[in-house]
């Protein structure tokens, strides 16, 4: 702001500089530390070692499918998967979740039946959808959308409801219409919500993933598991855990990183 | 047809599961055009009911509000609001929220016009050093004055103002009464003006409305009757002393009658 001191500006930079740099090294710390761990129950018998692979055959094993191009296939059809599932799922809760926020029938209409499809796991819809449209594309891309529609349904139309009318109130008095009133008012205030469903989505989408794909897939990281788990090929299986994890924690660092540019505005309890 | 706001035996009861509460009972007011009324009265005596049912957010239980003829049924942009809790929007910058309404189909302002007129009152109410600034990042005092900037901004024929200098500073009050009373001597304007102070009242109105609470009703209606330009100098002439004085001692009589009813 305005005639800000410039020596504590430069305190305070230096003092997030540090913090920043200090997080970084704790985080890697903390896996170093996981590796450590793993290593060690090996070598003290902790764990069969013959049941569980050491780092170093995970990372060749890592290296050999990455040479014969089959990891790749494998990642590149599980995000194909998540990503247009999740897409589906998201596009449909914003259009639903409003509707459900706006009119009051439809909310009266549809507020038991969500309740109880939320309290219903995805993967309970799998034989189902199996039986409906075989062990393709469609049943998985269905039962994945499925997982990433409800949670961020929920979050969308609850939001929705709670917003304070205090500024639609304000926007009424400066002469805005009905749809000013949702482009300038009702959306910009969701948006962090919307961010928060996806957030929630890409979380139960990723986690459903794995199991769609251990019934019936060619190609994806649960497939490449359940080949692994097939011939007793104990390093892939583990490849395919810590990808999973890997990967999840990645999405998520993203979709942070949109969050923090997407709501500045929003007073925050803590960082 | 008659013009102004006419408040026809308004009455307002707030009602929900844990009971019903009436608010507002037989409030009988003409108010002509350009005249600034001030509303005064205790806490919870049901100035804000009232704004809101001329604001046209409450609909009263009995009775109408009736402006230029028509029967007002709910909020508009000829009726400008300053809240009591500021309804700054807090997504947007303090410049954002002064073009909020300029910006808006139904104001047609063009691109010059929106800077022009933003920037004057951006810095009538001196946040021109804090116009890129968030909400989250001013003092209430600030806000306030953001919300006030937005509503002259839009020109409306009638302000609505819910203690609107309440979180100002002294200096900072005195000036704001003051621009504003020159705003409008240039455009003519009715004002609904809630206030605590009675000062204030006397200062800025054409005639003070004091409320008495359980259940809200007007209790006295008292004209002031000093003549506009009014200025600093005005708040010592012995006349208007006089005026507040006597606007004092009956808001005091119904604070202590509040007082004693709820038996403290
Ligand atoms: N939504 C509501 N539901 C029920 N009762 C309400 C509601 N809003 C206000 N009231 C009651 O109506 C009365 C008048 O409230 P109002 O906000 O109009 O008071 P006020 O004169 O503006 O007070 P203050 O000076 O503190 O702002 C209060 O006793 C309050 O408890
Ligand atoms: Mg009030």
């Amino acid at each position: 702001m305005a005639g800000a001191n410039p020596g504590i500006e430069g305190r305070f930079k230096r003092k997030q500089r540090r913090e920043r740099i200090e997080r970084r090294v704790y985080f890697v710390a903390s896996f170093a530390l996981l590796m450590l761990i793993w290593e060690a129950c090996r070598a003290v018998g902790l764990i069969n070692p013959k049941l569980f692979p050491s780092i170093a055959a995970v990372a060749q094993s890592c290296v050999a499918q990455l040479r014969d191009g089959s990891l790749q296939q494998h990642m590149y059809a599980s995000f194909l998967r998540v990503l247009v599932s999740f897409s589906i799922g998201i596009v449909l809760a914003v259009i639903f979740g409003f509707l459900i926020g706006w009119f009051r029938v439809v909310r009266l209409l549809a507020d038991p039946g969500i309740n109880f499809f939320r309290a219903l796991p995805p993967i309970a819809l799998i034989p189902l959808m199996i039986i409906f449209f075989g062990i393709g594309e469609t049943s998985k891309i269905i039962v994945l959308s499925y997982a990433s529609f409800f949670p961020a349904l929920v979050v969308i139309y609850q939001a929705l409801v709670s917003l304070d009318p205090i500024y639609v109130r304000a926007a009424r008095t400066l002469g805005a219409t009905n749809m000013e009133m949702f482009r300038k008012i009702i959306l910009p205030q969701l948006v962090p919500h919307i961010i928060t469903a996806c957030r929630v989505s890409l979380g139960v989408c990723w986690a459903t993933l794995v199991a769609a794909e251990l019934i019936a897939a060619q190609r994806g990281i649960g497939a490449m598991m359940v080949e692994a788990q097939n011939f007793f090929q104990m390093p892939p299986l583990v490849l395919g855990i810590i990808l999973i994890g890997i990967i999840s924690l990645v999405m998520d660092a993203i979709v942070r990183l949109i969050e923090t540019k997407a709501t500045q505005w929003q007073e925050k309890m803590s960082n | 047809m008659e013009k102004g706001i006419v408040i026809q035996g308004v009455g307002l009861t707030y009602s929900s599961a844990a009971g019903s509460f009436e608010a507002l009972r037989d409030i009988h007011l003409s108010i002509e055009p350009g005249e600034f009324i001030c509303l005064l009265g205790p806490s919870g005596c049901g100035k804000t009911t009232l704004l809101n049912t001329i604001a046209g957010f409450l609909e009263p239980t009995a009775g109408s509000v009736v402006m230029d003829g028509k029967r007002i049924t709910g909020p508009g942009p000829d009726r400008g609001v300053v809240f009591q809790q500021y309804a700054v929007f807090p997504w947007l910058t303090v410049k954002e929220n002064v073009q909020f309404g300029l910006r808006l189909a139904a104001n047609r302002c063009s691109s010059e016009e929106i800077d022009r007129i933003s920037e004057h009152f951006i810095d009538l109410v001196n946040l021109r050093d804090f116009k890129d600034a968030y909400p989250k990042q001013l003092s209430g005092g600030m806000k306030q004055r953001v919300a006030i900037a937005r509503s002259y901004a839009v020109n409306p024929q009638v302000l609505l103002m819910d203690e609107p200098f309440g979180a100002l500073d002294a200096q900072t009050r005195h000036f704001m009464q003051e621009s504003l009373l020159q705003i409008l001597e240039k455009e003519r304007k009715t004002v609904v003006f809630v206030t605590h102070g009675v000062e204030e009242a006397a200062f800025l109105s054409t005639r003070v409305v004091i409320m008495a609470a359980r259940p809200g009703r007007i209790r006295e209606v008292i004209p002031i009757d000093v003549p506009y330009p009014r200025d600093a100098a005005t708040k010592t002439s012995p006349e208007f002393i006089r005026i507040r004085a006597g606007i004092e001692k009956v808001v005091r009589e119904e604070f202590q009658k509040l007082r004693s009813s709820e038996g403290i």
